[in-house]
């Protein structure tokens, strides 16, 4: 285990803990004070979309990692056929797509 | 908002219901990310038993990799927790959308705190749509019930990480890594119905690979405030003149 024991490994991991539970209590507390029909919480609503589109979006243009080892037209394509799976061939089935999608990555990066 | 439209009668009903939305599609692609965590963990010398503490205690992905990385290069304390903490400031607009949603006065204030420690970004997504559509009562246990699976399915998924380490070949990975990117887009456009959520969807499409090239660090709320700013603005702008 070398220098590092686990007690400072176990330090870390429960300040980490404490760092990222934070923003989630602070989440609840503003939103005590929140009305769910009002213009704030549309607007934060919409703040929240806007973050994980711009992740997604984020992970299919500009991928770090496993991903980084595909090209665009790869991703773009397996996008396409889990959207196909999803709203096409199935009733929305949010399984299948995500399947239809990942299987289309490994082959098309396979075929290339 | 939303008139109910799914009854599950008792709020027990909802538990169970919100626990089998969660196995398939959201669990699947929880687990894909936990079990890249556990083997990655198991290469960084840390215990199993700590492997899977650490997922159940921050329960955040991307922080929980920012922490091992940093780690492993022997960065101090206060900057592991700063960049770990960063990374978990998305929790804000999540926590509090889903929370203002959730609340009823038959549950007291340490649940909802509780609750939120179970909320993942792939929950929220499941749980945001669902949710509006439930009595006000059944809201909080359908979430608790959803997140508390997917929360007992990662730490699970780390465990078998730890196991697997070394053994997945590059293209197993890379179907593992997919499924988030995925999930998000075919969950996101499926259950977007209203326009303004649509617009905002839009809107940070384009400033999240903007905002990545400015401050990774920063780049997801960034993009969210500015890419969900607009779209609530553009939205208000119609309305008015509509």
């Amino acid at each position: 285990m070398g220098n590092v024991g686990v007690t400072d490994l176990l330090v870390l991991v429960l300040a980490c803990a404490a760092g990222t539970y934070l923003w989630r209590a602070l989440g609840v507390a503003v939103a005590g004070r929140l009305d769910p029909d009002g213009e704030i919480f549309s607007w934060m609503a919409c703040v929240a979309l806007a973050m994980i589109a711009g992740l997604v979006a984020r992970m299919l243009v500009e991928p770090v990692g496993v991903l980084a080892s595909t090209s665009l037209l790869e991703r773009l394509g397996a996008t396409a056929c889990g959207l196909v799976m999803y709203f096409v061939l199935t009733r929305r089935n949010l399984l299948a797509g995500v399947v239809g999608g990942c299987v289309a990555i490994v082959l098309l990066h396979l075929l290339r | 908002m939303d008139k109910p439209t799914i009854n599950y009668h008792t709020p027990r009903g909802a538990l169970a219901a919100g626990a089998r939305d969660a196995l398939g599609a959201p669990i699947a692609v929880l687990a894909a990310g936990y079990v890249g965590y556990g083997a990655l963990a198991s290469g960084f010398d840390f215990p199993l038993w700590l492997i899977v503490a650490s997922s159940l205690l921050i329960f955040a992905l991307p922080g929980q990799l920012i922490m091992l990385e940093m780690h492993a290069v022997s960065a101090p304390l206060v900057l592991i927790v700063l960049a770990v903490s960063l990374s978990a400031s998305r929790f804000l607009p999540m926590t509090t959308v889903l929370s203002a949603m959730m609340r009823h006065h038959r549950y007291p204030n340490w649940q909802m705190y509780a609750s939120a420690h179970i909320l993942a970004m792939t929950g929220w997504v499941a749980a945001v749509a669902r949710v509006p559509q439930l009595p006000a009562e059944q809201r909080l246990p359908y979430f608790v019930g959803f997140a508390l699976l997917c929360w007992i399915a990662c730490a699970a998924a780390s465990a078998v990480g730890y196991f697997l380490a070394g053994q997945m070949s590059e293209l197993v990975k890379l179907g593992l890594v997919f499924m988030n990117p995925i999930y998000f887009l075919l969950i996101l456009t499926g259950e977007t119905k209203a326009a303004l959520g649509r617009l905002a969807l839009a809107a940070g499409a384009v400033t999240g690979p903007v905002a990545h090239v400015f401050a990774p660090q920063w780049s997801l709320l960034a993009a969210g405030l500015v890419g969900g700013s607009v779209a609530y603005a553009l939205h208000r702008w119609r309305r008015q003149r509509g």
